[in-house]
């Protein structure tokens, strides 16, 4: 392994773990004050500084340390032990194939913004993800608690049914792109589509027409697959159990779910799992659906161009290098925001309504939509030959 | 690396497998052995240079089957007998054990003739276009009867499990 992968694989297991999982405490608590309208976290100080309610995730933190860890009576010891970590630890190594850039040269290596770029990167989301249901099954289970079954039972049925449709709906985009690699989509997404070049191939206007050319189209993922875009997000907060997914919690009927039996840091992490989740959600979806590291009608090989007479080889390309994780972390930060708004506006749905909607609205559509772009992609191969 | 990756794989894999069938008290410590046993067995999988299927084995058995093996559990509440149903029956029992004799002097004959030296596979090998190249067009006849069978499967399990169609 190259050492900047190590560096690269270092920086990003802190900026996951140590910035965006504590700071999401403060944006679920912000925005929905925000939304609710409250006046929010605002009450942890140091000093008398409150900074907006950003010490509040480090109260969190201490609070947490330092609870009581109980363990039921009856519980099975090692899986009560061992649960919280199954849950967490799939969100996290999620993060070794995301793409937060290309590949760069400076002074005579490259360096590359994916920590293991995979042939296979999504199925090894998919892959690892579906570990993440034993965390919370087992929770439920080896905490000697009914409601905790009860929790269980709900978790594992939601989480597989979502699992199916969760495939299904990115299939199109698979064939479209020709590859699971997310680096590689990253790549393809840079470039754009006339939007009415087909007038031309059809020989409909002149060859050569001027305002065809201009009017261009960014291969975003969302562009080419729209309805799968939304199906995914939904199957995606689906499997993260979040409100208007969170029947497996269900305060109102089974208290808390699987993770009842639950204190301290070890309920800690199941909070922190979820919230990892809802990064990692965003990261894939704009890694696959929102251009990656890519700013539309900029392709990259362009921005290093232009920057390379100014600052030199070297400095052009890291320079791009950040610009790159920035555009991308934008708009992780935007879908973030959106998957908060989800949450904060929605009632939690009834159990067999969240099963129709896996089983009779998502895996129908999502089966309807490989045939289309099926369809789709024939068409633009044979009118294109 | 490799052969220590092996070494390792494979005795959590070959242990966790008796522990499947050992733990005759507790269906719920079996089931769990079985998932350590895919684990171990994608990981072998993928030293072998099949990382699609090394994926797709933890995605389908470990991620859903296993998954669905426990929720039956949990939702019938199994607790184990400590009885497997065979002690009672000695024909049974004498046939199983002349299967696993067999089956073990087999593996014995195997090893002790040696192998061949492992083929070189290119970089393609394995890889997910590598794969679908290989299901789509020399094997596609299979993949459709497959696909078939399995849709056999699915309706007989709705006729089955469905009091009342329609």
């Amino acid at each position: 392994m190259a050492t900047s992968t190590v560096f690269v694989a270092i920086f990003l297991f802190a900026l996951v773990l140590l910035v965006f999982s504590p700071i999401m405490t403060w944006v679920e608590r912000k925005q929905s004050a925000l939304m609710q309208d409250r006046i929010g976290a605002n009450r942890a100080s140091i000093l008398g500084i409150k900074a907006l309610g950003l010490i509040h995730p480090l109260a969190d933190v201490i609070k947490m340390i330092t609870k009581e860890d109980t363990v039921p009576t009856g519980a099975h010891r090692l899986l009560h032990l061992w649960s919280p970590f199954i849950a967490v630890v799939p969100a996290i190594v999620s993060f070794a194939v995301i793409p937060y850039g290309g590949v760069y040269e400076m002074w005579g290596t490259r360096v590359s913004l994916t920590v293991a770029d995979l042939d296979y990167g999504v199925l090894y989301v998919f892959a690892v993800g579906s570990i993440a249901t034993y965390g919370s099954m087992l929770a439920g289970w080896a905490g000697n608690n009914n409601f905790g079954m009860l929790g269980s039972i709900r978790v594992s049925a939601q989480m597989i049914s979502y699992e199916v449709a969760l495939g299904i709906t990115v299939v199109g985009l698979f064939m479209i792109f020709g590859t699971l690699k997310l680096s590689d989509m990253g790549v393809l997404q840079q470039e754009t589509f006339r939007l009415f070049g087909f007038l031309e191939h059809f020989g409909w206007v002149a060859a050569g027409t001027k305002w065809i050319d201009w009017i261009t189209i960014p291969m975003w993922g969302i562009v080419l697959q729209p309805l799968p875009f939304f199906m995914f997000l939904t199957a995606l907060m689906a499997e993260n159990k979040r409100a208007p997914f969170d029947t497996p919690e269900g305060e109102s009927e089974i208290v808390a779910g699987y993770f009842i039996e639950y204190s301290g840091m070890k309920f800690g992490l199941y909070m922190m799992g979820e919230w990892i989740e809802v990064v990692v959600i965003s990261a894939l979806l704009t890694a696959m659906f929102l251009g990656g590291w890519s700013i539309p009608w900029l392709p990259e090989a362009n921005i290093i161009a232009f920057l390379t007479p100014l600052l030199g080889d070297n400095m052009a390309n890291v320079a791009a290098m950040v610009l790159a994780v920035h555009v991308f972390l934008i708009k992780v930060i935007v879908l973030i925001w959106f998957q908060m708004l989800i949450r904060w506006s929605m009632p939690r749905f009834r159990y067999d309504q969240v099963m129709d909607l896996g089983w009779k609205i998502l895996l129908p559509l999502s089966l309807a939509n490989i045939v289309i772009t099926a369809l789709g992609v024939l068409i633009v191969q044979e009118v294109t030959r | 690396m490799r052969t220590a990756l092996f070494w390792i794989l494979s005795v959590v894999a070959i242990g966790s497998s008796l522990g499947v069938i050992g733990n005759l008290k507790s269906p719920i410590n079996s089931a769990l052995n079985l998932v350590v046993s895919m684990f171990a067995l994608a990981g072998l999988y993928i030293l072998l240079e099949a990382q699609f299927i090394g994926l797709i084995q933890l995605m389908v058995y470990a991620g859903a089957i296993v998954v669905l093996f426990l929720f039956v559990i949990m939702l019938l509440n199994l607790r184990g007998s400590g009885t497997t149903g065979a002690e009672n029956q000695p024909v049974l029992k004498a046939i199983g054990a002349l299967i696993a004799a067999g089956a073990t002097l087999w593996l014995v004959r195997t090893l002790a003739a040696g192998r061949a030296p492992w083929p070189d596979v290119g970089p393609e090998f394995g890889t997910t276009r590598a794969i679908g190249e290989a299901l789509y067009t020399d094997y596609v006849l299979s993949v459709q009867v497959a696909g078939v069978l399995l849709l056999a499967g699915i309706v007989a399990a709705v006729v089955l499990a469905k009091k009342k169609i329609g």
